[in-house]
C-alpha cells in the first residue's frame, strides 16, 4: 500500500527566523516538486509554505526513501544546520498525516483558529502540484477531501464566527448597531496603533468618510491624508460630532474629552440616528454614562476585549465539534484508500486473462491457419468473454470494499490466481 | 375543505418550529425551510378561504371563528411581505406560531351558521374587511418587530454580545422594518376606515354613529398617526418607535376583540 507521509514545520515548533528561511516562492515550490517525483521513492508529492508553516505532503512507494528526499529539500534551503531543523520537524504518517492536513485546511491548527485564509493558501498550493504535476490518484483525492472537509467545518461550526481582535469587534459592533457600514462617517480623536487598525478595517467597510481630530493640528492632517480623509481642528469637535456615527477615541488625555452633557443636544440635533462611541484609550476619554442616553453606544477597551474573550472561547468550543468532523473525515479517506487496492487486483487478473487468452488464440490460430480478420474477430471475442466472465469477481471485490476481511478477499483472490508472480 | 385547514395548520405548526429550531441552533437551511413551510400553508390558507366564501356566497368574515381565520392569513401574507421587503428571517419566530395560534384558536371555536344578509355581499366591505385586516396584520408585526428592536437594544447596552445579539439583525434594519410596517399598516388602515365609512353610509345611511368599534378604530388611526408624525418631524426612532408600535398593538388588539366584548354595536354580529 502506498503510504502518505507528511514532514513540515509550524509556528509551534519552530520560531519565525527558522520558517522564514524555509519559504518557499510559488516557482521554487513548483520546481522543488518536479524533483521530489524524480525521485523514485516518491509518487506524489504537495508542498504549502505559509508565512506560519511550511509543510511538504508525499506519496510514497517507500516511505523511508521519501522522508530522506523531503528531508533534504527542506534542509537544503539555505544550508540549514540539520540539527536545528530536524528539532522542529514533525513528522506524520498516514491517517495522522491525513488528519494533520484536514486540521491545517480547517484552520485548526492556526495560530488563530478560524482564520479563513489559510483554505486559499492551500488550494494555491494544490494549484502548483498540478502545474508541477506531481499530484496523482492519492493526492487528488486527498486534497478534493480536504477542500470539502474544511468547508464544512466552516459552514457547520462557528469556527470562524465572529470577532477575535478588538478592532475588528467594534466593525462587528457597529454593523450591528448601524447595519450596512457603507456611507457612514467616521470620526477619530487622537491617535495610536489600535485605533488607526479599526480606522482602516471601517475602510473596508466603505465607510463614506474618516474625519481626523487631533491636538496637534499637523499630526491631525498627516493622518488624514493617510486615510484620505479630513482633519479637523481640536476645537470644532463639537460641531463634527452631528456629522459623525462612529467616534474612535484614543487621546492621551487625563480626564474625559466628550461628556454626557455634551451629546445630549447632539443627539437631538441628529434627530437621534443613533451615536457609536469606541473607546480606547486608557484613561478613558469617553464618559460612560453617555451610554445611558438613547440611540448612543459606548464600548470601552475593556468592553471590547470581553467581547474578543468570550469569543475566542466560542471558537475553542466550535474548534471541538470541527475535530469530529475531521474523525470522521479520516476514517472515510482510509476506507477509499484500503478499497484502492482492490483496482490493482482486478486489473491483474484482468492482464492475467488476457496473456492466457492471448497465447491459445495464436497457436489456434497458426494450427488453423486463420485469416487476420478471422484473428481480430476471435480476440474482440475473447475480450468481450473475459470482462464478463470477470464481472461478477469484480462487483464481489469492490463490495467487499469497507468491509475489515476485505484484504482477506483480495489476499486470497491474489493467491488463487498467482497474481503476485 | 377541513382537510385544506388542517394541513395548512399543520404546515405552520412545521414553519414555527423550523424558526423556533434556527433561532437556538442557527443552522442556514432552517429559516428556508421555514419560508416555503409557510408559503405553502398561506397558499392552502387561501385555497381554503376562498373555498368557504364560494359555498357560502359571502365574504368569510361573518363570525368569530371566520375572522380569526381570516386575521390568521393576513398576518401570514403580511409577514411574506416584510421578509421578502426586508429579510428579517428572525422575524418567522414570532409570525409563524401566531399564525399557527390564531388559526388553532378559530379552529377550536364553534362555526354558527353564518347569517347571509345582503350585508356581506358588498364589494365595499369586502375592501373594508381585507384593508382593515392587513393593516393591523402589518402593525402585529411592527410590534414583533419592536420586541426584536428592544431586546437587540438591551444586548448591545448592556454589552452581553453572545446570545441575542448574534441571533439577531442590526438595530438599522429592525428599526426600517417597523417603520415599515407602521407605514403600510397605517396606508391601509386609512384606506379601511375610508371604505368602511362609505359601506356605512350606503347602509345605515351615516358616515359615522359613535359605534364604540368606530371609536376606538379612530383611536387607533389617530395614535399611528401621531407615532408617525413623531418619527417625521421630531424624529422618533429605535426605542420610543419599539415601544410605541408594541403599545399600540395592545390598543388594536383591545379594538379587535376587547370592544366586542365589552360593548355592543353594529361590529358585534361579525364577531358573535
Amino acid at each position: 500500500m502506498v503510504d502518505i507521509v507528511l514532514i513540515g514545520i509550524n509556528h509551534k515548533t519552530a520560531p519565525v527566523e527558522l520558517r522564514e528561511c524555509l519559504a518557499f516562492a510559488a516557482e521554487e515550490a513548483e520546481e522543488a516538486l518536479r524533483r521530489l517525483v524524480g525521485d523514485p521513492a516518491v509518487r506524489e508529492a504537495l508542498l504549502y509554505s505559509t508565512c506560519n508553516r511550511v509543510e511538504l505532503l508525499m506519496a510514497a512507494e517507500d516511505r523511508d526513501g521519501a522522508l530522506a528526499a523531503g528531508r533534504g529539500l527542506l534542509a537544503a534551503r539555505n544550508r540549514l544546520s540539520p540539527e536545528l531543523l530536524e528539532g522542529s520537524l514533525y513528522i506524520h504518517e498516514n491517517d495522522e498525516a491525513v488528519r494533520h492536513l484536514f486540521r491545517v485546511a480547517s484552520s485548526l491548527d492556526s495560530l488563530v483558529v478560524g482564520e479563513p485564509q489559510i483554505l486559499g493558501q492551500i488550494k494555491e498550493a494544490y494549484r502548483q502540484a498540478l502545474r508541477a504535476k506531481s499530484s496523482g490518484v492519492i493526492l487528488n483525492r486527498l486534497m478534493h477531501r480536504a477542500f470539502f472537509v474544511a468547508k464544512r467545518v466552516r459552514t457547520e461550526t462557528g469556527i470562524g464566527g465572529h470577532a477575535v481582535s478588538v478592532s475588528y469587534a467594534a466593525v462587528e459592533l457597529g454593523r450591528k448597531i448601524f447595519g450596512d457600514l457603507a456611507g457612514k462617517r467616521v470620526l477619530l480623536i487622537g491617535a495610536g496603533e489600535m485605533a488607526e487598525l479599526a480606522v482602516e478595517h471601517l475602510l473596508r467597510q466603505k465607510v463614506a468618510e474618516i474625519l481626523v481630530a487631533n491636538r496637534t493640528y499637523e499630526h491631525g492632517l498627516e493622518l488624514a491624508r493617510r486615510f484620505q480623509g479630513r482633519a479637523l481642528r481640536f476645537e470644532d469637535l463639537p460641531a463634527a460630532l452631528t456629522e459623525a456615527d462612529i467616534i474612535l477615541s484614543s487621546t492621551g488625555a487625563p480626564g474625559f474629552i466628550l461628556t454626557r452633557d455634551q451629546i445630549r443636544p447632539v443627539l437631538r440635533h441628529r434627530r437621534n440616528r443613533p451615536l457609536f462611541f469606541i473607546d480606547i484609550a486608557v484613561p478613558r476619554d469617553i464618559d460612560p454614562d453617555i451610554n445611558r442616553l438613547e440611540n448612543a453606544y459606548v464600548y470601552d477597551i475593556d468592553d471590547l476585549q470581553g467581547v474578543v474573550e468570550e469569543n475566542r472561547q466560542d471558537r475553542m468550543k466550535e474548534a471541538v465539534k470541527g475535530e469530529r468532523l475531521i474523525d470522521e473525515a479520516v476514517v472515510r479517506f482510509r476506507q477509499w484508500r484500503e478499497g484502492l487496492e482492490v483496482v490493482p487486483t482486478i486489473v491483474a487478473l484482468h492482464r492475467k486473462l488476457e496473456a492466457i487468452g492471448e497465447q491459445e488464440l495464436r497457436r489456434t490460430a497458426q494450427s488453423r491457419r486463420w485469416a487476420e480478420e478471422d484473428v481480430e474477430a476471435a480476440r474482440r471475442m475473447l475480450a468481450a468473454f473475459i470482462n464478463k466472465a470477470l464481472h461478477e469477481p469484480t462487483v464481489f471485490l469492490k463490495r467487499q470494499g469497507h468491509r475489515t476481511d476485505q484484504t482477506v478477499s483480495v489476499d486470497f483472490v491474489r493467491k488463487l490466481f498467482r497474481l503476485d508472480e | 375543505m377541513e382537510e385544506l385547514l388542517i394541513a395548512a395548520i399543520f404546515l405552520y405548526l412545521l414553519s414555527a418550529a423550523a424558526y423556533l429550531v434556527y433561532f437556538l441552533l442557527q443552522r442556514p437551511l432552517l429559516p428556508r425551510a421555514g419560508l416555503a413551510a409557510l408559503i405553502g400553508a398561506f397558499l392552502l390558507h387561501t385555497a381554503f378561504l376562498a373555498a368557504a366564501g364560494i359555498r357560502q356566497g359571502h365574504f368569510p368574515a361573518a363570525n368569530l371563528r371566520e375572522t380569526l381565520f381570516f386575521a390568521a392569513w393576513a398576518v401570514a401574507g403580511a409577514f411574506l411581505y416584510v421578509q421578502g421587503r426586508y429579510g428579517v428571517k428572525v422575524l418567522g419566530v414570532y409570525a409563524a406560531p401566531l399564525v399557527a395560534g390564531v388559526l388553532i384558536a378559530g379552529a377550536l371555536l364553534p362555526g354558527p351558521p353564518a347569517q347571509t344578509t345582503a350585508l356581506f355581499q358588498s364589494l365595499w366591505l369586502m375592501a373594508h374587511v381585507t384593508a382593515v385586516f392587513l393593516g393591523e396584520a402589518a402593525f402585529a408585526l411592527a410590534c414583533g418587530v419592536g420586541v426584536l428592536y428592544l431586546l437587540q437594544e438591551k444586548a448591545i447596552k448592556t454589552k452581553k454580545t453572545r446570545y441575542v445579539f448574534r441571533r439577531l439583525p442590526s438595530l438599522e434594519l429592525l428599526d426600517n422594518a417597523g417603520y415599515g410596517c407602521i407605514v403600510v399598516g397605517f396606508a391601509l388602515m386609512t384606506l379601511g376606515l375610508i371604505t368602511g365609512l362609505v359601506y356605512a353610509r350606503a347602509v345605515w345611511g351615516r358616515f359615522w354613529t359613535w359605534d364604540p368599534k368606530e371609536v376606538w378604530s379612530g383611536v387607533c388611526w389617530l395614535y399611528y398617526a401621531a407615532l408617525l408624525h413623531g418619527r417625521l418631524r421630531s424624529g422618533w426612532r429605535g426605542r420610543r418607535s419599539a415601544w410605541f408600535a408594541i403599545a399600540g398593538f395592545g390598543i388594536l388588539l383591545f379594538t379587535f376583540l376587547g370592544v366586542n366584548l365589552l360593548w355592543e354595536g353594529h361590529h358585534r354580529a361579525f364577531t358573535r
